[in-house]
This record gives structure tokens, C-alpha cells and sequence, in this order.
């Protein structure tokens, strides 16, 4: 009887010890390395809270921080707002047989390099791009707009990759919504617009924010974006890490800078999981 | 040259450096051989270098000639490539490409062998670029200049009067606003702006750093980009901007048959000479070839290919360097005397400086 209760514990541990190897040796392990090395000197000293206390009294750091929130929330609105009319489309407009190829050309951007894909919106948004180009030749403009290089072109690069990502979670969602829900709704009285905010969109909020929690954590951290169409003429949490390393091999300081930058989507987790439950969606 | 006498030495290391690098070392191992792949056998070449040194047609010929296959694993700047190195095995690495004024911290940190000086082209070279200053440290050469060239202006001649880019007030005028990029590395266009202040880049003190940033300002606002190498080559190549702060040679002469309006100036404060060496890795276990490929590279055929390769282009150390004459005239080899003596050494800041150097840059930046 105790063997068949031993191996009945330990089966669930067995099945389960590949995956907690793999986090602690590909994130526990790092970030335990990570937040040692926030805590030295870079000039080999002993402990040291100089880096954090850098980041907190230097203002051209804690704007970085700042950008990247405001690029951040930015993104994340538009990308909600495009995905879902979009993911409802698909799930609702489109015929099933169609939906699988429908979206597979809405995530087709998704197969290009993400450098790649980076550049062709610089090209897109530059001062002789196609935008610019259509502006000036149809007399809307007499001169080029400043699009490349901007906050703007940032943004636009980050909405075109998130609203692939969120149409995903979110058509998901959809698909999974039982018709009878509409159903009892149109049963009692209610019309598509009454349906649709009092029943759909409840009903799919976990999976928008399932998708806008995982935008927030990609685009927060991401460095290629904001250096390939930002124009560096603001500078986001991930290019000050960089920066730290490029010449000066400050990883200390990127440490800390990169804890801090955890520390925010932390919060952003606690957040979202606290308001909309989703380790119960 | 001196060495820092305050270095903690390598054998009376304090017990938290000791763990910081076993740490350093377990997270790294992984990632490293993710990077590089299976780590290369004992008869081939393990060199880490700038991207200029991947061009096949560089490394071809030598290849050819010795049998050996050369592993490259490309970096950008000393601080990513000292940690590559760092969280290596000793020996894994035989030569290095690094930027000359940077070849101490290789030394001070026990990475470099001395090279043989009676083995290598050194009396061939331009003497203003042999650059001993860094790449001498206690009577010991570490390193040898193979590819320098110029942080000045970059600028399109049929978009911009080339008679204004012979100062460098243009910068910061009203004239070119909205049609300047910036190149993003702060030590180069600090010297710049060193330069148009009226500064000696080799004296520069934390002193200084109030009116440079003042400067750099300025230069900013009239800026439409800071951009790294690629992205500051293509706003110039693509007619986003007309003028490259920071740009030279490196810029434009790559790009020369494509768009032959591009060009550069040396401006009547001056401009500042970028240089990059060779060095052998004291724990090569292949040191023979790791000095035949140094003296390949140092050759005039090797210099030529070096010069002119895929990456981007830039003056051959060697005086000698096998060019053709159009190639010679695309780098203007033959106003070198010229732009040399007009030229600065690259500022080469103790490590605080550096770091105060990069505040005022991430300062710039962040400046709207």
C-alpha cells in the first residue's frame, strides 16, 4: 500500500522534473547570477548598491524606464483595439472553411525576420519611403513628414508584430465561446450590440488579456525595434542595458538595470492577475 | 604605457570577484556554445573579430595557403568581446581584433602575448597610426594597427555646399537642421565635439564634460537620427539625411560606386583617428598560425583585402597595401600625410572618465 502511495507521489514529480530542470537552469540559475552580479562593483569591488542607486538618481535613466512604459502602454492599446475587431472578423464573418487560410495570411509577417521586418518599415516610413512618397505626389503635403526615426515609427513597428500576436490569443478566445451564450442573450432580448458588451466581450477579456499581458512583456524588453526605427532620438530600458555593455563591459549596471525591468513586468503580472484571475481562465 | 596599479592582481583576487566569475562562467557556458556552435579543433584558427574580418575573400586565400579553417565570431565593442573571452575556456580563442587604444585592458587583464616586432611589417606602416602609446605596454608590442580611418564628417556633395564641411560650426548651425545623422558611439563624436570647442581629445578632463555635452546638444538638435553603424550608413545612402556626424571613409567609401556623391571631409579643427589592431591571445594553442594569420593580414594583399572588404572599408595600416589605384582613390590614400596630421588620437579615457564620457552621451540622447 505505501509503495503504491510512493509511486503515485513520484510519478507526478517525475513528469514534472524535465520542465523544473530546464527553469533552473535556463531562468532560475541566470537571474539568481544576475541579481548577484547587480550587487558588485564593476571595478571588481566587494558588494555595492551604487547601480540601483544609479538608475534611481540619474534622470536620463529613469527616463528610459519612463519611455518605456509610455511606448509600452501606447502599444498595447493599439493593438487591442486593432486585434479584436480583426480576431472577430475571422471567427465570426469568415466561413469556417476558410478561417484556417484566412489566418494563416494574418500571422504571414510572422515568417519574416524580425530585423528584417524591422527595416522594411524603416524603408516604408523614410523620408523618400512609399507613405511619404504618396503624401507629396497627391499634394496632401508639400514636404516630407518626419516619420522614421520617431516614436511614432517605434510604435508602428511594435503594433504591426502585436496585433499578429493578439489576434491569436484572441481569436482563440472567441472560438471557444459557446454559440448558446448568444443564444440565451438573443432569448432574452438582447440585440448584437447588447450582446456583444455585455456577453462576448466579458466573456473574452481573459484571453485580451492573456494577449496584452504577453505584448507588455515582449515589447518591454525588446531592443531591436525602438534601435532600428527609433532613431535612438529617445532611448528605451533595453537599448540603456546594451548600452552598458557595448564598450564598457558594465555588466553590473546592465544587471541591475535588467532587475528593475523584471521587477515592472513583475508588477504587471501581479496586476493583471489579481484584477482579471487568469491562472483561473 | 602604464598599467592601473590599483587592478586587484589575478592571483590575490577577492573571494566575491572569484564567485562573480565562476557565475559569470557557469550562466555563459551554455550560451556560448549556443553562439559558436561545437568549438573548432585544435588545427583551426578561433579568431574574434569586427565584421570586416568575415569577408570571405579575406579569409580565403589564407585559408588556402595553410590548410586551416578560421573560426570567426564576430562582436561589437571591447566590453562584448572581453566577455566572450572571459567566459571562455583559456585557449579557445588565438587572435582578437580590437580597438587600438583599448589593447591595455587586454593586458591588464593577462589576455595578450607579446608579438614579435622583427616578424611584423612595422617599419611599412604610417607612422602616425603604430598607435605604441596603446599598443606598447612595458616595452611589449600586444597589438599592431592593421585598419584605421577617420571620425569626421560624411556628407552627400550634391546636397550640401562641401565648402560648409570644412568646419565643423556646420554642425550646429541652422543651415543643415533636420539633415544631420549622428553616429551612436560616444567616444568618437565626443571627440568631435571636442574638436569644435576647441579641445585636445587627448587632454580632455571631467572638466570638460559641461561644454561637450553643451555642444553635443546642440549638435542633436539638429539632428534627425543617432544611429548605430547600419542605420546611420543607410540614412546617409538613402538621402534621409545629407550629412553623417562622425562618419568618414568608413561610410562612404564602400558605398562609393553605388553613389559616388558621397564623401567626407577633414574639417579645419580636425577629425578623430579611429584605429584597430591584432592581438594573440596569451593561451593560443596554436601561436604559429596565429601569427601567420596576423602577418597575412599585415601584408600588402591581406591589407588590400582587409581595406576594401564587404563590411565596410577603411585606410590600410600598411603603406604598402596592394590597392588599385581606383581603390586608392576611393580612400584617398595619396592625402593621408594630410588628413594624418590634421588628425586627433581617439579620446582613450581611464575608466571613470569613461563611464562620466557615457552619462553625458546617455544624457544627449535622452535630451528632446
Amino acid at each position: 500500500m505505501n509503495s503504491a502511495t510512493n509511486s503515485g507521489r513520484a510519478l507526478p514529480w517525475a513528469l514534472v522534473t524535465p520542465a523544473l530542470g530546464w527553469t533552473l537552469l535556463f531562468f532560475v540559475l541566470p537571474f539568481v547570477a544576475m541579481g548577484f552580479s547587480s550587487l558588485t562593483a564593476h571595478d571588481g569591488g566587494g558588494f555595492t548598491r551604487a547601480n540601483y542607486s544609479q538608475f534611481f538618481t540619474n534622470p536620463a535613466y529613469w527616463q528610459a524606464l519612463v519611455n518605456s512604459l509610455q511606448v509600452t502602454a501606447i502599444v498595447t492599446v493599439i493593438s487591442v483595439l486593432l486585434a479584436y475587431p480583426f480576431a472577430w472578423i475571422l471567427a465570426e464573418q469568415v466561413p469556417e472553411r476558410w478561417q484556417r487560410l484566412a489566418l494563416m495570411l494574418a500571422v504571414l509577417p510572422f515568417w519574416t525576420s524580425y530585423v528584417v521586418r524591422s527595416y522594411s518599415w524603416l524603408l516604408v516610413l523614410a523620408q523618400n519611403g512609399v507613405i511619404n512618397r504618396a503624401l507629396t505626389g497627391s499634394g496632401l503635403f508639400s514636404e516630407p513628414l518626419q516619420l522614421a526615426n520617431t516614436r511614432l515609427a517605434t510604435v508602428t513597428g511594435f503594433v504591426h508584430f502585436f496585433v499578429m500576436l493578439l489576434t491569436l490569443t484572441i481569436f482563440a478566445n472567441l472560438k471557444q465561446l459557446s454559440p448558446s451564450y448568444r443564444k440565451a442573450a438573443a432569448d432574452l432580448g438582447a440585440g448584437p450590440v447588447r450582446t456583444f458588451l455585455h456577453v462576448v466581450l466579458p466573456l473574452t477579456l481573459p484571453g485580451i488579456m492573456v494577449g496584452a499581458f504577453l505584448t507588455f512583456v515582449l515589447c518591454i524588453g525588446d531592443y531591436i525595434t525602438p534601435q532600428i526605427l527609433g532613431g535612438n532620438n529617445e532611448l528605451l530600458m533595453p537599448q540603456l542595458v546594451m548600452m552598458q555593455i557595448g564598450r564598457r563591459g558594465d555588466f553590473p549596471l546592465a544587471s541591475a538595470l535588467s532587475i528593475i525591468l523584471m521587477a515592472v513586468v513583475t508588477i504587471a503580472y501581479l496586476a493583471c492577475a489579481r484584477w482579471l484571475k487568469i491562472e483561473r481562465a | 604605457m602604464t598599467i592601473n596599479p590599483n587592478a586587484p592582481h589575478p592571483t590575490t583576487r577577492k573571494p566575491i570577484s572569484v564567485l562573480k566569475s565562476h557565475l559569470h562562467a557557469a550562466c555563459a557556458a551554455t550560451a556560448l556554445l549556443l553562439a559558436t556552435g561545437s568549438l573548432a579543433q585544435a588545427a583551426d584558427l578561433n579568431a574574434l573579430i569586427w565584421c570586416d574580418h568575415a569577408d570571405p575573400a579575406l579569409l580565403q586565400p589564407f585559408e588556402e595557403a595553410n590548410g586551416v579553417k578560421v573560426n570567426v565570431k564576430e562582436f561589437e565593442g571591447t566590453g562584448a568581446g572581453m566577455a566572450i573571452v572571459e567566459q571562455s575556456q583559456p585557449g579557445d580563442w588565438d587572435v582578437m581584433v580590437i580597438d587600438s587604444i583599448d589593447i591595455p585592458r587586454g593586458v591588464e587583464k593577462g589576455l595578450f602575448e607579446p608579438l614579435p616586432e622583427d616578424k611584423l611589417p612595422l617599419a611599412d606602416l604610417f607612422p602616425q597610426v603604430k598607435m605604441d602609446s596603446s599598443t606598447v605596454v612595458d616595452g611589449k608590442r600586444y597589438g599592431i594597427t592593421e585598419k584605421f580611418g577617420y571620425n569626421t564628417i560624411g556628407y552627400n556633395k550634391t546636397k550640401v555646399d562641401p565648402a560648409d564641411m570644412q568646419s565643423l560650426a556646420a554642425l550646429t548651425g541652422d543651415k543643415y537642421k533636420g539633415k544631420i545623422a549622428i553616429y551612436d558611439y560616444y567616444l568618437p563624436v565626443i571627440g568631435m565635439a571636442a574638436l569644435a570647442i576647441g579641445k585636445k581629445t587627448t587632454e580632455l578632463t571631467e572638466a570638460d564634460l559641461p561644454d561637450i555635452k553643451q555642444e553635443l546638444l546642440k549638435m542633436k538638435a539638429n539632428a534627425k537620427l543617432v544611429g548605430e553603424v547600419t542605420a546611420s550608413q543607410t540614412a546617409l545612402a538613402t538621402g534621409e539625411v545629407d550629412i553623417l556626424v562622425g562618419g568618414g571613409e568608413w561610410v562612404t567609401a564602400g558605398l562609393a560606386k553605388e553613389n559616388p556623391a558621397l564623401d567626407f571631409s577633414i574639417p579645419r579643427e580636425g577629425a578623430v583617428l579611429w584605429s584597430q589592431s591584432l592581438a594573440m591571445f596569451k593561451d593560443s594553442k596554436n601561436k604559429d598560425t596565429a601569427l601567420k594569420f596576423i602577418q597575412y593580414i599585415m601584408s600588402p594583399e591581406g591589407q588590400a583585402r582587409l581595406a576594401t572588404s564587404a563590411c565596410y572599408w577603411g585606410m590600410p595600416a600598411n603603406t604598402k597595401a596592394a590597392l588599385t589605384d581606383e581603390q586608392k582613390k576611393i580612400l584617398r590614400f595619396d592625402e593621408q600625410p594630410d588628413f594624418l596630421a590634421r588628425a586627433q588620437p581617439y579620446p582613450a579615457p581611464d575608466a571613470d572618465l569613461d563611464k562620466k564620457m557615457q552619462d553625458v552621451w546617455t544624457e544627449m540622447l535622452q535630451a528632446q
